[in-house]
């Protein structure tokens, strides 16, 4: 790096500059003057003019260091509290102009800086190896929330369209009461009753499968094609059948989830090798200590994988599978009835909602699967 | 062999169909299509009978087994409807209407596919964009790769209704809001499968590329892109698979008025089995269809990059 210019800290202090220079807001429509100045603003200007700083000086002095990443960060961060306390605390949402806008530029530029030092940090310590994995995505991420906050604060883009993180998150602190009702009914009583029973009856048909060759050969192809079905169209039906309240939504779960796990468990019984076998068979181990010694411990991986893709499969169908008609209570009725109501937020609380159960659900595997096949080389560290 | 073994009966010279069929898959999965056709129509009878008692009880008439049996068979609004049923309401619905009617079953599916191969060809788009930007550009693949990866546990297909209301409140009805969908479902497989497929050239075809001094660009064209071929059609069976399902959740909320999505509504609606169990068996075989078509394409592609199945 040394020697050369660092074109996006150049590129966010030109931003910054021209941003103390270009007006900040626009017309207010009453009173036909401009809503805010930056001689207005100390906290606003004091963050620009560190931008400038900071741009200028490791646009020459670069040294690729994490503290170097870690301060334009920080300076970030300082940037981007002004900018929302600007628009909140100033009334300039609705009206940015161009001015705010080449701020929220010279940010994006820094930030892109800043993550590019980190990610490209390579150490021997892993644990300052993982710290950094981990700061990545999550300072990407932030930074996603705050684009989004700003540009639709900023443009006064209408909350039916999309509204902005902030009021998604107080709606989902002040109904938690709903939330927890909703997910009480979709997740821990459709979603885990569905995903054991069609998890678990399919490695058994799995392990009947894999003794008689003539299913297999039979099964195995019909269970590759089920994948590509669009399976959730069994949802009316189901509820037909089982009525509204969460045994509908499971029985859908037990056929979404069933064939990956058939296939992927058949496959993972033959995953052993023929030496380990041969072992087996040497020691006079019969089918049932050969399955469970050696073939479902190998299958392991493959069954987790499975596992995991059904996590994501049930938590979709038991919400879509509300749709074709619910008890007045679970995610999937939340969300159509709220869009009827055009209360944008709840659906978005709910939304949230989804996202982070389906995502722990994903984690709870994934952890499970850590611990249980810690042997299996994909989770050998890597040196770099 | 011998002079004498063309005296022998020919059945014993090879095995017979019979067994060459069992032999291989052919065989065995007819067995199993025909087990699930008889388990459908025993199973029609069993969940039929009850209602069909009922009637018979209400309109004091005397029955006997076969009676019975015919009649769950023939039910109007059957809990689970017969094969044969199904096929003649597909029949009806298919041949024997005008293809712009709103009866029509191509008629909805051409609507469904429609946004299917829309949001499709958008996905696949994004996806390989994605995936060369990620293989290319360090800071891509440490901050959005992650995000790629968790953008898949927002359950998109619950949001769906929103997608669509939303963009209809703002006049976008239709075609693209559903396409959307779609989109945002299959551009994951694809960049997946890219990311690896871009990858998968070894370090000294990489290192022979780089004696030649080639760019970045031509390394790209000439060993990147093509080994990432048969990567791409293992994703793209993937992602036509879920683009059609996307299209089919679209369809549902706001009681949308055409297309197979919205026919498995209208039927539950109404309670109309026969309609349901015809749309759901017309939108697997679409989708059955689609994977054909990119295995066709994939065949045809690898053999002429002369890649050996």
């Amino acid at each position: 790096m040394t020697g050369k210019i660092d074109k996006f800290c150049l590129v966010g202090a030109v931003f910054a500059l021209l941003s103390l220079v270009f007006p900040l807001s626009g017309v207010d429509i009453d009173t036909g003057k401009n809503v805010a100045f930056v001689s207005d603003l100390p906290g606003l200007a004091s963050a620009m003019v560190a931008c400038v700083v900071t741009g200028v000086f490791f646009t020459w002095y670069g040294v690729n260091t994490v503290l170097r990443g870690c301060i334009i960060l920080l300076v970030v961060v300082f940037g981007a509290w002004q900018a929302i306390a600007t628009l909140y605390g100033h009334g300039l949402a609705g009206y940015a102009s161009y001015g705010f806008w080449m701020f929220i530029l010279s940010l994006w530029a820094l930030v892109w800086r800043g993550i590019d030092v980190i990610a490209n940090y390579r150490t021997l310590d892993h644990g300052k190896q993982q710290t950094a994995n981990v700061i990545v995505p999550l300072a990407f991420g932030i930074w996603l929330l705050f684009l989004w906050e700003v540009i639709t604060a900023g443009f006064g883009v209408p909350q039916v369209l999309l509204p902005p993180p902030s009021m998604i998150g107080v709606r989902f602190v002040n109904s938690t009461d709903i939330l927890w009702d909703d997910f009480r009914q979709t997740f821990l009583k459709a979603v885990l009753a569905g995903y054991i029973f069609g998890c678990g009856s399919a490695l058994l048909v799995a392990i009947a499968v894999d003794r008689v060759p003539f299913l297999k050969r039979g099964l195995l192809p019909l269970g590759n094609m089920v994948s590509a079905l669009p399976i959730i169209g069994v949802a009316p039906i189901m509820v037909m059948w089982f009525g509204f309240d969460w045994q509908s939504k499971a029985a859908v779960i037990v056929i979404m989830t069933f064939f990956p796990m058939l296939v992927n468990t058949v496959s993972g019984l033959n995953a052993a090798g023929r030496l380990e076998r041969d072992l087996m068979a040497t020691y006079a181990s019969g089918y049932w200590s050969t399955l469970f010694r050696l073939r479902l411990p190998a299958a392991l991986p493959f069954i987790f994988n499975a596992l995991k893709i059904n996590s994501t499969l049930a938590l979709i169908g038991a919400i879509v599978a509300e749709f074709f008609g619910t008890p007045i209570v679970g995610m999937g009725f939340r969300i159509s009835t709220e869009v009827g109501r055009m209360n944008v937020d709840m659906v978005w609380a709910e939304i949230a909602l989804a996202a982070l159960a389906g995502t722990a659900f994903y984690g709870a595997v994934a952890l499970a699967e850590r611990k249980v096949t810690s042997w299996h080389p994909s989770f050998r560290v890597r040196r770099h | 062999m011998t002079t004498d073994a063309a005296t022998l009966p020919p059945a014993a010279a090879g095995p017979t169909l019979w067994g060459r069929m069992m032999k291989g898959q052919t065989g065995p999965v007819c067995v199993m299509l025909i087990g699930l056709f008889v388990i459908w129509y025993v199973g029609a009878v069993f969940m039929n009978m009850p209602g069909q008692l009922d009637r018979y009880a209400r309109a004091k008439q005397d029955w006997n087994v076969s009676q019975l049996v015919s009649a769950t068979l023939e039910q109007d609004r059957p809990v689970l409807p017969a094969p044969h049923q199904v096929a003649a309401e597909m029949y009806k619905t298919i041949f024997a209407t005008k293809l712009t009617s709103k009866r029509s079953l191509v008629y909805h599916t051409w609507v469904t596919l429609s946004s299917t191969l829309l949001g499709f060809g958008i996905g696949t788009l994004l996806g390989v964009v994605l995936a060369v930007g990620i293989v290319h550009v360090q800071t891509l693949e440490k901050s959005l790769m992650p995000w790629v990866i968790s953008s898949q546990t927002i359950p998109i297909l619950a949001i769906a209704p929103m997608i669509i209301v939303v963009l209809g409140a703002l006049g976008l009805k239709g075609l693209v809001p559903k396409a959307m969908i779609s989109t945002y479902l299959c551009f994951f497989p694809v960049t997946i499968g890219m990311v690896k497929g871009l990858r998968s050239p070894d370090l000294i075809q990489l290192d022979l590329m780089r004696t030649y001094n080639a760019s970045r660009w031509q390394t790209f064209l000439a060993l990147r892109w093509p080994s990432a071929m048969p990567f791409l059609f293992a994703s793209l069976k993937v992602a036509i698979a879920i683009s059609l399902v996307g299209a089919i959740v679209g369809e549902l909320p706001t009681g949308a008025q055409s297309g197979l999505g919205a026919r498995l509504l209208a039927g539950s609606y109404y309670g109309q089995t026969v309609q349901i169990w015809a749309a759901l068996l017309t939108a697997a075989f679409v989708a059955a269809m689609m994977v054909v078509v990119v295995s066709l394409f994939e065949k045809r592609v690898l053999e002429r990059m002369g890649v050996r199945a």
